[in-house]
């Protein structure tokens, strides 16, 4: 029996996953950990109880925005590495309308939720149109601006959004993601509303690429250019609205932080990290919508849960992050995989 | 010892499969022996098996009259077989030595001897006429140069037996000439030749034996001299082939398209096309002749709206379109088969039904309010399948997937069902084998009838010359001649090409 391509295509992620945990069990072995508590711990960490699950929820929407963000980009041919600055951008955009403004919540929510998108979409067409127009190479501008973004973000949270402190007021009641049936349901976690806006995003970005003409030119455009400018498409204008979208997508995870977890910004030292996670969440999800839904639950999972690891096995959670980084090595290296199924598969039928 | 190459009752399967089912060949020392077959017809398995790339399941090979296991391509190498791709093998930036040596460079205390490999280089290249400059940058060589590189590359291995995978494929008129010169000094130097092709033409004029496959199956081996492109033709496609495509007196009515005074410059910044003047009238084929890179590229870009044009006129059904986006033109009744149909025909990654409305995706009925209309995309594929005989395991296969032939039957279907005014085919045929060809002369031939009118770029003379009803020959950017093909010969057209009756018949040229 040959097995179908489609059946490869979600194997090669679930064995990638295992060879992941594998490795790092042989790591904890050798470094003297016991790895079945630290599994345990892991496990209890994320799902032993309803506030964890409410926390691993909380985690995994910017994840599922941040994969989208870059998925979609993939999708399209191009490589949105700039996911991180778009968020850092959205997220203070939400903020800014959210302490600026008092206004009912049906205005006020959606306005701050939207400027986030905005301002995500802004700062990605940045690359879009440098790529279109002088044919820059979109991977060197966004990594640029992921930076750009971190300090004219930190200094208008500084000097703009405050006289000089080092985070800006709460957010207004009426701007907040924050959701009192979610916190009681979860034993007091900080799960938001913002899980829904993820799930309708990766429903949006589903249609859009897979039902919509603008998406079929997106992806033709994506896949070779010249026969999509012989077929009459608009390359350069399909370029920029990919970048745009992908940037609306990243933005909105920003306001997921902005408006839900924190009801704040504040300054940064460094990065977050979202931005990249959603990389790995996008290649683990073979940038797949339904894809980078499970991929973000999968890390938002592993983050959560690694915080429980010292606790209760006294195993350090950088361990999570090194068979996080496993994870996505095997992905990566998903070719070998392939080449392991199609040898076990023609085994097979002998 | 007669044969140097014996290729007894070889059978290869993949998956259950048979690409190759109980085929024989048998290269005598000093022949140029042709491999005749369609595409897909099992030619390249066969010679893959030959050069160690795939083994057999049954079948045996013998070299020089001893049975031999090729187990890869080191082993073919050690046993003087030598094969030159059809797409070349050859690092762009590196020399034509450095290429050369590749894998096998000369060493001197742990360096490479570079001069002296340029010197062993230099002398196999005069010995067999190659006339490669062996400090030449590969990029910066013609492709001609670039197949003798693949040559020199096999023969610099001591290679003795050498196979040719299409070699003309990629070539012009002249370097075809230059190769089969090439052949013949390869002979007189004692190596044996197989050459795989599907060109009837060259069988005659260069090869001693042919041997046909069919759908995987060895049909038979014959003299060339004891046979003619007609019956080898039949062979190869299993039914009589029709080679002049039957066509009627064509009726031209109105212009429908009018180039007027174009001037266009091409990537580099060179005027390639110099107030060029051209009309197509409904109901006739106009052929352009010429040799590749007289402009041919640039007029269809310019034309289709792909590239802009510097100035001039462009007229559909006397509607100046001249630098319209390349929608615009296609809406205004033009249907392209272009040159590459990789780079330009097909999204490769795409279904073959989402190839087939590549430009009418947006409109009804294949989606409504930007909504695509799958169901509707998928019929009228399967309709076009069927109508145009492209082969394909289902609509939903990527054009990745099937063979150059049906590639290009699917953009030919793509393009005559939206029934332009005016189609331009560019290459048409290229690659293909008689059976597509024939195919896709009487499609042409159709639309003719039909009164639209039809624009074809060949650099294949037999082609322009039998299809067109006028042939327009191009040299350097200009319409030099404007000829009828039943008063014309070949080789006044080559003349033509040449630029070498430019100035009279410029002159009066009634274009």
């Amino acid at each position: 029996m040959q097995m179908s391509s489609r059946m490869k295509n979600l194997l090669t992620p679930v064995i990638a996953v295992l060879l992941g945990v594998l490795v790092g069990t042989i790591i904890m072995i050798v470094s003297g950990y016991d790895a079945i508590a630290a599994y345990t711990a892991l496990w209890n960490g994320a799902f032993g109880d309803v506030y964890f699950v409410g926390e691993v929820v909380r985690q995994v929407t910017p994840y599922i925005l941040a994969g989208l963000a870059v998925a979609f980009a993939f999708k399209t041919g191009l490589f949105n590495i700039g996911v991180e600055g778009q968020m850092l951008v959205g997220w203070v955009a939400a903020v800014w309308v959210g302490v600026s403004f008092d206004l009912p919540r049906i205005i006020h929510l959606p306005l701050a939720v939207l400027a986030a998108g905005v301002a995500g979409a802004l700062w990605a067409f940045i690359p879009g149109y440098l790529k279109a127009r002088f044919r820059v190479h979109e991977v060197i501008v966004t990594i640029m601006l992921n930076h750009t973004a971190l300090y004219v973000t930190n200094e208008i949270i500084r000097s703009v959004l405050s006289d000089g402190k080092e985070r800006t007021d709460m957010i207004a009641e009426s701007a907040s993601l924050r959701s009192p049936f979610f916190e009681v349901l979860t034993d007091y976690s900080r799960m938001h509303w913002g899980i829904t806006i993820a799930i309708i995003c990766a429903i949006i970005m589903w249609f859009i690429l897979e039902k919509t003409t603008t998406g079929f030119e997106l992806r033709a455009v994506g896949f070779n250019e010249h026969a999509s400018q012989y077929a009459g498409m608009n390359v350069k204008r399909n370029i920029i609205l990919s970048m745009v979208i992908s940037g609306v997508f990243a933005g909105l995870a920003g306001a997921m932080e902005g408006l839900g977890t924190f009801g704040y910004a504040a300054v940064k030292g460094g990065f977050t990290g979202v931005g990249f996670d959603g990389i790995a969440v996008a290649l683990l999800g073979g940038n797949t919508a339904i894809g980078v839904i499970l991929a973000a639950i999968l890390f938002g999972g592993l983050k959560v849960g690694a915080l429980n690891m010292p606790l209760e096995a006294g195993v350090p959670n950088e361990l999570v992050d090194i068979i996080i980084a496993l994870i996505i090595i095997f992905v990566a290296s998903s070719y070998i995989i392939r080449w392991f199924i199609d040898r076990i598969s023609k085994k097979g039928v002998k | 010892m007669e044969y140097v190459i014996e290729m007894l009752n070889i059978r290869k399967e993949f998956s259950g499969f048979v690409a190759n089912d109980n085929i024989t060949l048998q290269l005598k020392q000093g022949e140029i022996h042709a491999l005749l077959g369609e595409n897909g017809a099992g030619k390249s398995t066969l010679m893959n098996v030959l050069f160690g790339l795939y083994q057999p399941e049954e079948g045996e090979i013998k070299v020089k009259g001893e049975t031999v296991k090729i187990t890869d391509p080191n082993v073919a190498n050690e046993l003087g077989i030598g094969m030159v791709h059809q797409h070349f093998m050859l690092v762009d930036t590196f020399t034509v030595t450095e290429n050369i040596i590749l894998g096998k460079e000369t060493t001197k205390g742990g360096f490479i001897d570079i001069k002296t490999a340029e010197e062993e280089v230099r002398k196999i290249s005069e010995r067999y006429g190659l006339a490669v400059d062996p400090q030449a940058k590969v990029a910066n060589i013609s492709v001609g140069m670039q197949q003798r590189v693949e040559i020199l590359k096999t023969l610099y291995r001591g290679a003795d037996i050498l196979i040719f995978d299409e070699p003309t494929a990629v070539l012009t008129p002249q370097e075809i000439k230059e190769l089969i010169q090439i052949f013949k000094t390869l002979i007189k130097e004692g190596k044996s030749i197989i050459l795989i092709t599907h060109k009837l033409k060259e069988i005659m004029e260069v090869c001693d034996r042919v041997t046909v496959i069919r759908k995987g199956k060895g049909i038979g081996t014959v003299n060339v001299s004891e046979t003619n492109p007609t019956e080898l033709a039949s062979l190869m496609v299993g039914r009589d082939v029709v080679f002049k495509t039957e066509k009627t007196e064509a009726n031209p009515a109105h212009e429908v398209l009018q180039v007027e005074n174009l001037n266009v410059k091409d990537a580099r910044g060179v005027q390639a096309i110099k107030n060029l003047n051209l009309s197509v009238r409904a109901g006739e084929i106009v052929g352009i002749a010429g040799v590749d890179g007289n402009g041919q590229t640039e007029l269809i870009e310019a034309i289709t709206g792909l590239r802009k044009a510097e100035s001039g006129r462009v007229k559909i059904n006397g509607k100046n379109v001249l630098n319209f986006s390349p929608r615009k033109v296609t809406e205004t009744g033009l249907g392209h088969i272009p040159q590459d149909r990789h780079k330009h025909g097909l999204v490769l990654n795409y279904s073959v039904g989402e190839n087939m409305v590549l430009q009418t995706y947006y409109q009804k009925p294949y989606s409504k309010s930007g909504v695509m209309n799958f169901k509707k995309i998928y019929d009228k594929a399967r309709a076009l399948i069927q109508e145009f005989d492209v082969r394909t395991p289902s609509e939903y296969t990527p054009a990745r997937a099937l063979s150059g032939g049906n590639q290009q039957k699917a953009i030919i279907g793509r393009e005559v069902d939206r029934n332009p005014d005016i189609l331009i085919a560019a290459q048409p045929t290229r690659g293909l084998d008689v059976g597509a060809i024939e195919f896709i002369h009487k499609r042409l031939i159709e639309q003719r009838d039909n009164g639209k009118a039809v624009l074809l770029v060949s650099f294949e003379l037999d082609e322009i010359m039998n299809v067109s009803d006028r042939i327009a020959v191009i040299y350097e950017g200009e319409i030099v001649a404007i000829v009828d093909p039943k008063e014309t010969t070949e080789q006044e057209l080559g003349l033509l090409m040449a630029g070498s009756k430019k100035k009279e018949v410029g002159e009066n040229a009634n274009v």
